[in-house]
């Protein structure tokens, strides 16, 4: 079965770049804030030449 | 600081929407033209149109045309949004677009010709598996470009899933289409039987994790919140989801081998991990319905929000029921019957359908600065959608159960009530019948959306640039000092080193051991299999063309129901030849892995020419061309030394005389083909032979008494094996 142990190895390391992208997500801050960026996205619409007429 | 101004690409989001309304709405028709095959096996018209060639072109034109492109719209238009940044190149996104439409129509083209490479949802040919290739890091240079290039510091959750899409996605591609090319319209896989099954469902399994999952979700992360005007309901539980799902799904690709030659350990893993996954997706499922809540009232008025919660929900179900159906009590019920489409078509067509209805009704007004034309044909859409998905999954979960009881229902003196497999077919006729009136339905829907958003288009005018502003960032936060070497700062992080190394040494460790495990995988397990003979291969070849393993499986099971009704089950052992595997995924027709000797040639002569009138009722579509086309030998030689840089033994001495060997072997069965039937003349050269001598093959090596043309195939091998 040594195609399972390609798959396996293959799998394992998305899975480790994958716990890179983890780690580096925490450490870069990303998840310091687990509120404020689910509100922050609902706020791109307005163009900054409409803006001066609110 | 000063806030910088800049422009979004919306002329390319409005593209890849176009795009995925018009290969929408063909890849549904093909659909439908093939459910109504089923029904009215006369609507086989033409070799073209035959249902094993264009059940691929179905799949293919629904996962990679429809949800494809939308996917590729739905991030093209959040990204720069989530980024507060243009995509990095215009020209990368032009060439990511114009390359995926090109290698649509490739496949439009080349799917009805039979060309294929047999593996479910990965049939495109070589040339094709490369241009795929290259078209997707196009897009993956394209986002990262972009990524780098933002102005908000913090990735939303959206753009995690659109990554993992991505890497994964590139990652499955390749590894399953490594193949050896033959010519510019054929290759063979380099794995062989259980192996190359197993890699084929690692890959397929994941083609719905990855191409039908996690993009999707992260356009439900964008477009949900969006259209409610709410945040998502838990920030935090999206986090978790994405990386729950991402860690859990790569190892769920086993569970569509249960009870198959592969080792019960491998099975085992594949339904843990499948079970585990209900929490990430239930999860996300939870996230995605509770983002409305006190919005319920918006969910009354808005079609888009209607949509948006029969996505989510189907989502739920489809998540809930596949964890069961890995399950191998469940799965001995369920696999090869018609619960599987079922389950799929809830999935695609509810989940990702409605995903996608939603996001275009959203989309195309303020590409167009404009409001949608009518909101009452959306809700039109919306309910004859909603109807057309039961009418197509109710019948077809009655139909399976229907067809899994007949199979394995036994008289007291212990024959099989039903041994003439084509009894459950004929019953299933009506059911199929009520699926293809949901096909309607589902596709009155979509026409409705097409007319809906043409009137929505021609009142608005597309903003092609639109204008956004946003402060830099600042690179302040950076902890890294400016000018160090790179090292310098992965030398003070001992985890990032470790993990980096590890990928490095795993990297090596896998080109050591990739080729030595090739060579050993290669060793017949069972002495009795020998390689198929020079026609018997070409016969395979003709019927990885025709698609016959859209309908046949070539995997018996180890149950009484399917000892009794096939023969012997399955051994791993007998398929280490079968570049690539056929085991096929659903048996509309019986299964064929012991089919060889069971009837006389003319049996299979006549029924191949008239299904009808060896099995009367049968819905196998006629194959009238085989008799009048020649074999295509050009390729034999080349053929037989693949398969030999592949492992198989064949002796050098059958390579040189492989012409001789075919043609031997073939004027024996036309002959016999003549002697058996009356006023018949057959062609020793006529496809049908081929394909007559692979199927009277199929099976028959562990019975030990091989012909002298198998015996042929490895003669002259002795002094080189010892």
């Amino acid at each position: 079965m040594s195609a399972i142990y390609i798959l396996i190895t293959i799998s394992f390391i998305v899975a480790i770049g994958f716990l890179i992208a983890f780690i580096w997500s925490i450490k870069n801050g990303q998840y310091d804030d687990d509120y404020s960026p689910s509100v922050r996205m609902l706020k791109d619409d307005t163009k900054p030449s409409q803006r001066s007429k609110q | 600081m000063q806030a910088e101004t800049f422009y979004y690409d919306n002329k390319i989001v409005r593209n890849f929407t176009v795009a995925t309304i018009i290969w929408g709405v063909i890849g549904l028709l093909v659909g439908l033209w093939i459910a109504l095959s089923l029904v009215y096996p006369e609507m086989n018209l033409a070799s073209w149109l035959s249902f094993g060639r264009l059940r691929a072109l179905h799949t293919n034109g629904a996962i990679f045309a429809f949800v494809g492109n939308a996917i590729f719209a739905g991030i093209y238009y959040s990204l720069q949004r989530l980024l507060k940044t243009r995509m990095a190149s215009d020209l990368l996104s032009k060439v990511h677009f114009w390359g995926w439409q090109l290698i649509i129509v490739a496949a439009v083209i080349t799917l009805p010709l039979g060309i294929t490479s047999s593996k479910e949802y990965a049939e495109l040919e070589w040339p094709i598996d490369i241009a795929i290739a290259l078209v997707w890091v196009i897009f993956g240079v394209n986002m990262f470009w972009t990524i780098l290039k933002r102005r908000e510091r913090h990735l939303y959750v959206a753009i995690w899933f659109y990554i993992a899409t991505f890497v994964t996605v590139a990652v499955l591609h390749i590894v399953n289409n490594l193949e050896l090319p033959i010519s510019a319209f054929k290759s063979y896989s380099i794995f062989a039987g259980v192996q190359d099954a197993l890699v084929q469902w690692w890959y397929g399994h994941n083609a719905v994790a990855f191409f039908l999952t996690t993009p999707v979700l992260g356009l439900m992360y964008y477009f949900v919140p969006k259209a409610a005007n709410r945040p998502v309901y838990s920030y935090r539980l999206s986090i978790i989801h994405f990386w729950a799902l991402i860690f859990l799904y790569i190892w769920a690709g086993p569970h569509h081998l249960l009870y198959t030659s592969l080792p019960d350990w491998a099975q085992s893993l594949g339904t843990v991990f499948s079970i585990m996954l209900i929490f990430p997706s239930w999860g996300g499922m939870i996230n995605g319905l509770l983002t409305l809540r006190g919005a319920w009232d918006k969910v009354r008025d808005s079609a888009i929000l209607k949509f948006f919660v029969v996505a989510i929900t189907a989502y739920g179900m489809s998540t809930l029921e596949g964890p069961l159906l890995s399950l191998k009590n469940f799965n001995a019920i369920a696999h090869y019957t018609d619960w599987i489409p079922a389950h799929v078509h809830i999935g695609t067509l509810g989940w990702n359908g409605f995903m996608i209805f939603g996001m275009i009704y959203y989309l195309m007004p303020k590409l167009y600065k404009t409001s949608l034309f009518s909101e009452k044909l959306a809700n039109a859409h919306f309910w004859i959608a909603t109807t057309g998905i039961l009418f197509w999954a109710l019948p077809m979960y009655v139909s399976g159960w229907t067809q899994s009881l007949m199979w394995k229902e036994f008289n007291p003196d212990g024959t099989l009530v039903y041994g003439n497999f084509l009894e459950t077919v004929t019953q299933l006729i009506p059911l199929y019948f009520t699926r293809a009136i949901g096909g309607v339905l589902y596709i009155t829907g979509m026409l409705i959306m097409v007319v809906n958003i043409v009137r929505t288009v021609s009142t608005g005018k597309l903003v092609a640039q639109e204008e956004a502003s946003a402060l830099p960032l600042s690179g302040t936060e950076y902890k890294k000092v400016k000018g160090e070497h790179w090292h310098r700062w992965i030398e003070r992080k001992p985890v990032q080193l470790m993990l980096f190394s590890i990928v490095a040494i795993l990297i090596g460790g896998i080109i050591e051991i990739v080729p030595t495990l090739m060579v050993k995988s290669n060793i017949p397990t069972i002495s009795d299999v020998k390689p198929y003979t020079a026609l018997e291969l070409e016969g395979r070849d003709l019927y990885i063309r025709e698609g016959c393993n859209a309908c046949h499986s070539q995997m018996i099971r180890p149950f009484r129901s399917e000892v009794a009704r096939y023969g012997e089950y399955s051994k791993a052992g007998e398929f280490v030849y079968d570049h690539p595997f056929l085991w096929g995924s659903k048996r509309t027709g019986p299964d064929l892995h012991r089919v060889g000797g069971k009837y006389p040639h003319s049996w299979h002569y006549n029924h191949m020419l008239d299904p009808t009138s060896m099995s009367p009722g049968s819905i196998m579509p006629t194959y009238e061309w085989l008799y009048t086309n020649d074999l295509n030998t050009e390729y034999t030689t080349t053929k037989l030394e693949a398969m030999v840089s592949l492992g198989v033994p064949y002796s050098a001495d059958y390579i040189a005389n492989a012409d001789m060997h075919l043609m031997a072997q073939a004027e024996e069965i036309a002959e016999e083909l003549e002697s058996q039937l009356t006023d018949v003349e057959v062609g020793p050269k006529e496809e049908i032979v081929a394909l007559i001598a692979y199927l009277q093959r199929l099976g028959i090596d562990i019975k030990g008494t091989p012909s002298k043309h198998t015996e042929a195939t490895v003669a002259g091998n002795q002094t080189a094996e010892k």
